[in-house]
């Protein structure tokens, strides 16, 4: 499971309870985070690359700090399983989604130990979450696709019927793409909630897979049951390219947010795929 | 200020010398203000910290503790060295300053209230120099007044402000002058006590109550409190030693020594009044010292004590000091009584007069004489009690006999409870208003029917009443027993219900009376009187019980009485496997006749009242499970987000969007925006999420407007249950029936799709019972428009519905006799027949058994036989005799009323579907008209009999029934 925290720097949430950082360019592991409880399940970094956020099985939120490697802060107060995490753009808040259907924004300046705001309005699971400038996006196993917007003080819900394994915003933060578990990646107008387009054709049944968008929003890119990448145009929505991964799911996946980079997690491994010299990067990693 | 060097000793200076001016010297700039500084005595800063820290610094910044930290005290945990126990006091936690003299605790003398600037309180002052002059050193309290608060207390504040002034009393103010205390001055002459101190010059003067002004309040006066502060020095009562000022004035000592009222005069002159009769002045006076020099007189150097200066009584004087707040009372009545008084003979006390009015004389009736042989125990009489207690009568023969006898039945208020009042009784009791609507079945029907069904119950009331006395006479075994029976048959065919049973009860009661001291005739009685009514009764039951499981049974009414429980539970057993005479063989025989007829009574009427739910509730409740069709009302009460259907359904066309999208307000936390750098979109509001209103998923109200929603799109339907059930008490099994009767008619009067169903299916349905409900649920479902949820709704709607409603569908029945009454008029007989069988039955085994045996084998598949067999005609007794075990619910069935319906239903619509064949038509139509019967003749509690036909004649019923009383009695 990887996430670029940068463009320079991968994150791989590992099972075996740690969190490792290696450098993408490189392909060296630079340091290992290790203090969660059980499996750690996603992570990311703030935008100075100073800490780390992750989460784990344990129920916990830990917030890293990078060159240390020191715990910063142990956050507790989820009912179970925290199954994302996220900076917002400041770095000055975590929010985590996590199967009890809550959303916690936790405060990394203060020392207080409780959430600022718990959002419950899930009436299931939340799968995913992201955060954009005023923005939080969320996706839940409720088969729907909640934003809520800071400045206006609204919370638009989308209803997908299907449960969702992944959002993200596109990044003229016009759209939003969520990937359900009926094989689709959709396409949906942030403002109005229509459907702009719906990309098909990878399976996702059971497993909670992520899709995200190139960076210069051209294209629409999913993991697949079928161990392979399916890339869609996002206009057309015509698939472009199919990506062979793996024999097996893959299970994670990152653009990079300036170039043409991309990263996959499958089964241990991140790998790396460049552009243009059709070159791929193995990183190899012992999880 | 400098001063100069000689002067020192002569001038006292204050503060600190300015430094000398030097003029050569540039200015000193002025210290700013924040750089002045203030140091305690030991040259240190001190730090202004606000008022509520206490002002300066205190402790270790402010803390208990030190540089160290605050240590606390540390566990000792050895035996023989204990912790000592410290005793904190306040002042082991303050240090100097708190002790200084603007610390909180100053330890230094102060100055008192008296020299210090603020208000005196003078009653306060009053009342100490008054216990100086008590003290043991006379006018010594400079002692107290040095610990004397510095304040006025709050009470006294309080008084203040609401208008009290120093000097005055404390109360209401009183109109009249209440002070007569100086009546008595000029009459004594040996008093020397002052007029009362404090008091005004001009209350002196007014003895008179007429002097006084109506208008004029005056305040209360002052009133010193008592002091009784005990003796405690070893002088004698009424010591005082040398007082200075008086000694100074050179008084005497006084003439008058009043031992309840010490210091009086010394108290007055506190007080501030004139003395008068001053004599001398100068000198010092007292008991221990002589007459100095300067005297004239000597005559008290050596003190001679005279009994006239004693009180010789209580309370004879008056006070004359203002001590008056104990005896006041005394004088304002004394005056006006003292004619009454004069006629008293006796004493009167003191504050007391006589009463004006006399009291009524007390006549005291002295105790009966006892008849010499008396001896206080009671014997009850046991004949006596048997024969008044005629309880098991039934209400209506007990008052067709209160009315032809006035006393014939000792009645007893309650009749045994209010199980036996009708609801018109208990609503009188209760004082409640008549309800609205009608009051009896009878009423919803046509008036010709109620006319032919009142006539069909007058003649099964006189073959009742001639039975009852009939059986009466049997029982008795006499002559004149039979002749009673003759008579009551005579009676009886001149068709006059009451007539007839109270004449036949009259005739057996001057038979008792002939045999007096036979407890067997009595009980007889009550047996013919009461097996009437019993005997429906007893079928009631039958039928109730019959086929339920022991497990269904769990209230036990005779808990209290093991072995009556005991033998109710045989009862009950008996009932179950269709015992007819199930409480005969349940009663104890070791028992006397008049507890076992009691005892049957009660059983009877405890297996009525808690029958088995099964056979009355289930019924109801059975069909609900299948109308529920699925679960989508959770769903769409789940949140409060519109209804998932529709976006489901949005989402299958792919039309996201509108459909799709929606929009709450939400609030953020006020801390969240600022971390996000947004302004918060709702300043002001405390808010934090969601709006409570909106977040509110499991209203009410979601389920509410789902159900709402339902019931207008389901149509109105003639539920036929709740209603009757209350307005009418006594028959449940009427209810039943009613029950059964709308079941038959829902499908009667619905519209009139078909239905394919045949006799074959029945049979298949009665064999796999709750299957083929299923199949058949599913059936409906498929063929007719009406949502099965009307079933539902016709038990649970409210009464008003169901009270519209039902009348609709009475009248719509009405309308459709044409056609239907044919249909279900055979089933309506068996019913009917069976209940006649069942009084019957006890006579010939033989015919029950073989009812039994049917109904083990296909009640339905018999049903459809009698159908075709017997077509238009009407089937014959012993027909109907085996059939009344189909018609009645199969009792190892788990619903047979709820599967009994849906047979109904079933043949009724077979029966729609065969409209034109007119055999069934008039078949049915004789069971409607019979059902009806069966219904008038349920509400008539008090015929045992059913109403004939003509089919099963009067004289063998009555034959029958002849016998059944004769077993049933004894």
């Amino acid at each position: 499971m990887a996430r670029a925290a940068d463009g320079n720097y991968l994150l791989s949430c590992g099972s075996d309870k740690s969190l490792k950082l290696w450098s993408v360019s490189r392909g060296t592991l630079l340091k290992t985070y290790s203090g969660h409880g059980y499996e750690v399940l996603d992570a990311d970094g703030s935008y100075d690359n100073g800490q780390i956020c992750s989460c784990s099985s344990d129920k916990t939120v830990i917030l890293w700090d990078v060159a240390t490697g020191q715990v910063a802060r142990k956050l507790r107060g989820h009912a179970g399983k925290v199954n994302c995490v996220q900076f917002n753009e400041e770095g000055t808040v975590i929010l985590s989604g996590s199967i009890d259907g809550t959303v916690r924004c936790w405060d990394t300046r203060s020392r207080r130990f409780e959430a600022i705001q718990v959002l419950d309005e899930a009436t299931d699971g939340v799968s995913s979450l992201k955060v954009a400038q005023h923005e939080l996006l969320t996706g839940s196993v409720d088969g729907r696709v909640r934003r809520y917007d800071l400045r206006m003080g609204q919370l638009h819900v989308d209803f997908i019927s299907s449960p969702i394994t992944c959002v993200c915003f596109s990044q003229d933060g016009q759209c939003t793409l969520s990937s359900s578990l009926d094989s689709a990646v959709r396409l949906l107008d942030k403002s109005t909630g229509e459907m702009l387009g719906e990309y098909t054709g990878h399976k996702m049944k059971g497993y909670k897979l992520d899709c995200c968008l190139s960076s210069k929003d051209t294209h629409v890119l999913s993991c697949s049951e079928d161990g392979h990448v399916y890339c869609w145009d996002l206009v057309e929505g015509s698939l472009t390219l199919k990506l062979p991964v793996g024999k097996a799911v893959v299970q994670s996946l990152s653009f990079h947010p300036t170039e043409t980079c991309l990263l996959t997690a499958m089964e241990g491994r991140v790998q790396v795929w460049g552009a243009e010299p059709e070159e791929t990067d193995e990183v190899v990693l012992a999880t | 200020m400098a001063s100069d060097s000689d002067g020192d000793e002569d001038f006292v200076s204050y503060g600190t010398p300015l430094e000398p001016l030097e003029e050569d010297e540039p200015r000193k700039k002025p210290v700013p203000l924040h750089e002045q500084t203030v140091k305690d005595e030991k040259g240190r800063f001190q730090r202004f910290h606000g008022a509520f820290t206490g002002g300066f610094s205190a402790g270790y910044y402010n803390t208990v503790g030190s540089k160290e930290g605050w240590a606390p005290a540390t566990f000792v945990s050895s035996r023989q060295q204990k912790a000592e126990k410290q005793l904190a006091r306040p002042e082991d936690f303050m240090d100097d300053e708190d002790l200084g003299e603007h610390g909180i605790a100053p330890a230094q003398i102060t100055t008192s209230q008296e020299f210090s600037s603020s208000r005196r309180d003078e009653a306060r002052e009053k009342a100490r120099a008054v216990n100086a002059q008590a003290a043991l050193i006379p006018g010594d309290t400079l002692l107290e007044e040095l610990i004397a608060p510095a304040r006025s207390s709050i009470g006294v504040e309080l008084l203040r402000k609401m208008g009290w002034k120093e000097g005055q009393g404390v109360g209401p103010r009183v109109k009249r002058k209440a002070r007569r205390q100086q009546t008595g001055v000029g009459a004594r002459v040996y008093s020397s006590t002052m007029p009362p101190a404090g008091s005004e010059d001009s209350e002196d003067d007014d003895d008179d109550d007429d002097f006084a002004p109506e208008d004029v309040t005056f305040a209360p006066k002052d009133v010193t409190p008592v002091d009784f502060s005990p003796r405690s020095g070893v002088r004698g009562l009424g010591y005082r030693g040398l007082d200075p000022g008086m000694a100074l004035l050179g008084r005497a000592a006084p003439e008058h020594i009043d031992l309840f009222k010490p210091q009086s005069e010394t108290r007055s002159r506190l007080f501030g009044a004139a003395q008068r009769g001053s004599r001398r002045g100068g000198g010092v006076a007292g008991q221990a010292f002589g007459v100095g020099a300067l005297e004239d007189e000597d005559e008290d150097v050596y003190h001679k004590d005279s009994m006239s200066r004693y009180d010789t009584e209580l309370g004879g004087e008056e006070p004359g000091d203002g001590l008056y707040g104990w005896t006041a009372p005394q004088q304002y009545t004394k005056r006006r009584d003292k004619s009454k008084d004069a006629s008293y003979l006796g004493k009167i006390l003191e504050g007391f007069t006589l009463t004006q009015r006399a009291g009524e004389e007390k006549t005291i009736f002295p105790p009966p004489t006892l008849p010499r042989d008396y001896r206080p125990v009671h014997r009850f009489h046991l004949t006596s009690v048997s024969v008044s207690r005629l309880s098991g009568v039934s209400p209506a023969l007990a008052e067709a006999l209160r009315t032809s006898r006035g006393h014939m039945v000792k009645e007893d208020p309650q009749q045994g409870g209010r199980h036996q009042l009708d609801s018109g009784q208990r609503r009188a009791l209760l004082g409640e208003d008549v309800l609205q609507g009608p009051s009896s079945v009878m009423e919803l029907l046509k008036p010709e029917d109620r006319d032919r069904l009142l006539n069909l119950r007058n003649s099964s009331n006189a073959t009742d009443s001639r039975h009852a006395t009939s059986s009466g006479g049997s029982t008795a075994g006499s002559t004149a027993g039979t002749m009673a029976g003759s008579m009551a048959e005579n009676a009886a065919r001149s068709s006059a219900v009451s007539l007839a049973v109270t004449s036949a009860v009259a005739m057996a009661r001057s038979m008792a009376g002939s045999m007096a001291g036979s407890s067997s005739v009595s009980s007889a009685l009550s047996g013919a009187a009461s097996s009437s009514g019993l005997h429906q009764q007893q079928q009631e039951a039958l039928a109730s019980w019959r086929g339920v499981q022991s497990s269904t049974q769990s209230f036990k009414p005779f808990e209290k009485n093991p072995s009556k429980q005991a033998r109710y539970e045989l009862y009950l057993d008996h009932l179950r496997q269709g015992d007819r005479d199930a409480v005969e063989q349940s009663l104890d025989s070791g028992m006397t006749e008049w507890e076992r007829s009691r005892e049957r009574e009660e059983f009877v009427r405890a297996s009525i009242l808690y029958r088995p739910s099964s056979s009355s509730l289930t019924a109801r409740f059975t069909s609900a499970k299948h109308d529920e069709d699925d679960g989508d009302t959770v769903e769409v009460s789940r949140d409060q987000e519109g209804d998932v259907d529709d976006k489901q359904a949005a989402v299958k066309m792919k039309m996201f969007g509108k459909l799709t999208r929606e929009t709450f307000e939400w609030h953020p936390d006020k801390l969240l925006c600022k971390r996000f750098n947004v302004p918060d979109p709702f300043p002001g509001s405390g808010l934090v999420g969601m709006p409570k209103v909106k977040r509110d998923k499991f209203s009410v109200f979601n389920f509410l407007t789902v159900t709402e929603s339902r019931e207008t799109t389901a149509p109105p339907k003639p539920p036929e249950t709740g209603k009757r059930s209350r307005w009418d008490i006594s028959d449940q099994k009427k209810k039943i029936k009613e029950e059964e009767e709308g079941d038959a008619s829902l499908p009667a009067c619905s519209s009139s799709e078909q239905q394919t169903a045949d006799g074959t299916k029945s049979v298949d349905q009665k064999s796999s019972d709750k299957k083929s409900n299923g199949d058949e649920e599913e059936e409906e479902d498929e063929e007719e428009s009406r949502p099965p949820m009307d079933l539902f709704k016709a038990i649970f709607a409210s009464s008003s519905d169901e009270k519209s409603s039902s009348s609709e569908g009475e009248s719509e029945e009405e309308e459709k006799t044409k056609e239907d009454e044919g249909k279900v008029e055979p089933q309506a007989l068996n019913l009917f027949n069976i209940s006649s069988s069942v009084t019957s039955s006890s006579t010939s085994v033989t015919v029950s058994t073989c009812a039994n045996q049917q109904t083990v084998k296909a009640p339905v598949s018999s049903r459809t036989s009698s159908q075709e067999e017997f077509g238009p005609k009407l089937p014959p007794p012993s027909a109907a005799l085996g059939e009344c075990s189909t018609s009645r619910p199969p009792p190892s069935e788990e619903r047979p009323d709820n599967k009994r319906s849906r047979e109904k239903k079933h043949k009724n619509k077979k029966q729609h579907k065969h409209k034109k064949d007119k055999k069934k038509k008039k078949h049915k139509k004789h069971k409607h008209k019979a059902k009806q019967q069966k219904k008038s003749k349920t509400e008539a509690s008090d015929s045992s009999e059913d109403e004939e036909d003509g089919h099963v004649s009067t004289e063998e019923l009555l034959k029958r029934l002849k016998s059944v009383q004769s077993r049933e009695t004894w």
